[in-house]
């Protein structure tokens, strides 16, 4: 356990995770290594935990007054969870993209990419218009609103403000990227450069992803995990879980006879 | 950025390719060691087939992987064909092995003196062979098309053979154990040029998305 804790390879390690919300248990021991630099996707039926295990890798559960959790969960071994940890710092290491697209309606293009740096007090023009460049290119999107810069970001097509979401999710530099179904609101074209991205981006993030699509699961993750009713059922290499699962649970989830 | 299927498509075509040149000089080397009587060669040929095997179950496996990415439309059908291709290579390089073991035994035995058109027949049957896997590369279904039609002169000459060889095993009865060995590698050769055949309708499909097996009277 400690090995994996300091293994550069791993970006989280987590060990015995439980979330409540109030009496209710809806995360139950799970212990799993994150690794880093590659895509693990979570599987599994809606309210088997997946959002709520994604939520926790952040602490962004905890906007939830009633949740509480226990265990541990260390981002390249810190303890994210200690005492004198602030859940803003958490949130900037480990950034998230939701399922549906949230740009700031009234803000531009630029000022959505750059608001977690100016909340984070940087005010340099330089630095800013540098950050939005370089966030907006890794996101794909550079090229389609270099032009555009000043308009509004709801003027963008949904498959692109999801990419701007993701540009905003990067300006603040995070060492792990989450997301919660991030295409599943998108056409086949804009799920598609979605998809590219995660490939492309995995070069340098550690991404986790929540899909309720099996075969984008195969088509962009390396490792996927599979929970059940809050409990992690399965966790290997992507391959082996859509191939030959060991699990019969997961191969009836995966073959489409529950959930 | 790269297409999601790109790397995987591409990989497993240079698997494929790698495989049909395993096979092709299989082919190649069988009828070699058939026409020249040379023992060493056979042996040989019948012991790289291993190599194309392995090509084969590693294809399958690649196959399975990008299918479970749910490929659609050319992607889909490169994916299917290529798993056709392999089991149609496969069966050539047995084919080959085929050859090898007969040329294995009629080298230890006396030549049959009957002048036979065997190496125009795996000529022809190569070069269909090669032409197939060509107008894969090539994606020329037009190429793929024009291959079809080419197997009923390989059978014409296996059936020429055939019967040139009974002829002589009724006049000469103390040659007919060799010249049954002619007789299945000739029928050998046969095959390579129906599974030629066959990637090439699998060419066409890939293509076209449309299957002409079992459509043209051929």
């Amino acid at each position: 356990m400690s090995t994996a804790a300091n293994n550069p390879n791993t970006a989280l390690t987590i060990r015995n995770l439980a979330v409540y919300f109030g009496a209710n248990k809806v995360l139950k021991d799970v212990s799993i290594d994150i690794a880093a630099r590659a895509v693990t996707a979570i599987i599994g039926p809606s309210g088997c935990g997946k959002s709520t295990f994604l939520r926790a890798l952040n602490r962004m559960h905890e906007l939830n007054p009633e949740a509480r959790m226990e265990g541990e969960i260390k981002l390249f071994g810190d303890d994210i969870y200690s005492r004198n940890v602030e859940p803003v710092v958490v949130r900037r290491r480990v950034g998230m993209v939701f399922q549906k697209s949230n740009p700031f309606p009234t803000m531009s293009i630029s000022e959505n990419v750059t608001v977690g740096l100016r909340l984070n007090g940087i005010r340099d023009k330089k630095i800013l218009n540098e950050r939005t460049e370089q966030s907006l290119r890794m996101a794909a999107l550079w090229d389609e609103v270099k032009d555009r810069l000043h308009a509004h970001a709801i003027s963008l097509s949904g498959g692109q403000q999801q990419r701007l979401c993701i540009a905003r999710a990067l300006a603040v530099q995070p060492e792990v990227l989450l997301m919660d179904e991030p295409a599943s609101a998108l056409d086949p074209l804009a799920t598609s450069k979605i998809e590219e991205l995660i490939l492309e981006l995995k070069k340098e993030y550690t991404i986790v992803i929540v899909t309720h699509n099996m075969q984008q699961a195969a088509r962009v993750s390396d490792f996927t995990a599979f929970f059940y009713i809050g409990e992690l059922v399965e966790f290997d290499v992507t391959t082996k879980i859509f191939t030959s699962p060991s699990k019969k649970q997961t191969e009836d989830y995966v073959t489409g006879r529950f959930g | 950025m790269e297409n999601i299927f790109e790397t995987g498509l591409d990989a497993l075509t240079q698997k494929l390719l790698l495989m049909a040149s395993h096979a092709e000089t299989a082919v190649n080397e069988s009828v070699q060691s058939l026409m020249q009587r040379n023992h060493d060669l056979a042996l040989r040929v019948k012991a790289d087939d291993d190599v194309i095997d392995k090509f084969e179950v590693e294809i399958d496996e690649m196959a399975i992987q990008l299918l479970t990415k749910a490929p659609l439309a050319t992607n889909l059908r490169l994916v299917t064909v290529a798993m056709k291709i392999s089991q149609n290579l496969e069966r050539i390089g047995d084919e080959a092995t085929k050859i090898a073991k007969r040329a294995r035994d009629l080298a230890q035995e006396p030549a049959v003196k009957v002048n036979l058109d065997l190496p125009r027949m795996a000529v022809l049957a190569l070069a269909m062979v090669k032409d197939a896997l060509n107008s894969f590369v090539q994606r020329d279904s037009a190429a793929a098309r024009d291959i079809i039609p080419r197997d009923k002169e390989v059978d014409a000459l296996n059936k020429h053979i055939h019967q040139q060889l009974a002829q002589h095993m009724m006049e000469n009865p103390d040659t007919i154990a060799r010249c049954l060995h002619w007789i299945v590698a000739a029928k050998s050769i046969e095959r390579i040029a129906d599974h030629a055949k066959n990637i090439a309708e699998e060419v066409v499909f890939l293509c076209e998305a449309q299957d002409i097996r079992h459509t043209l009277k051929n």
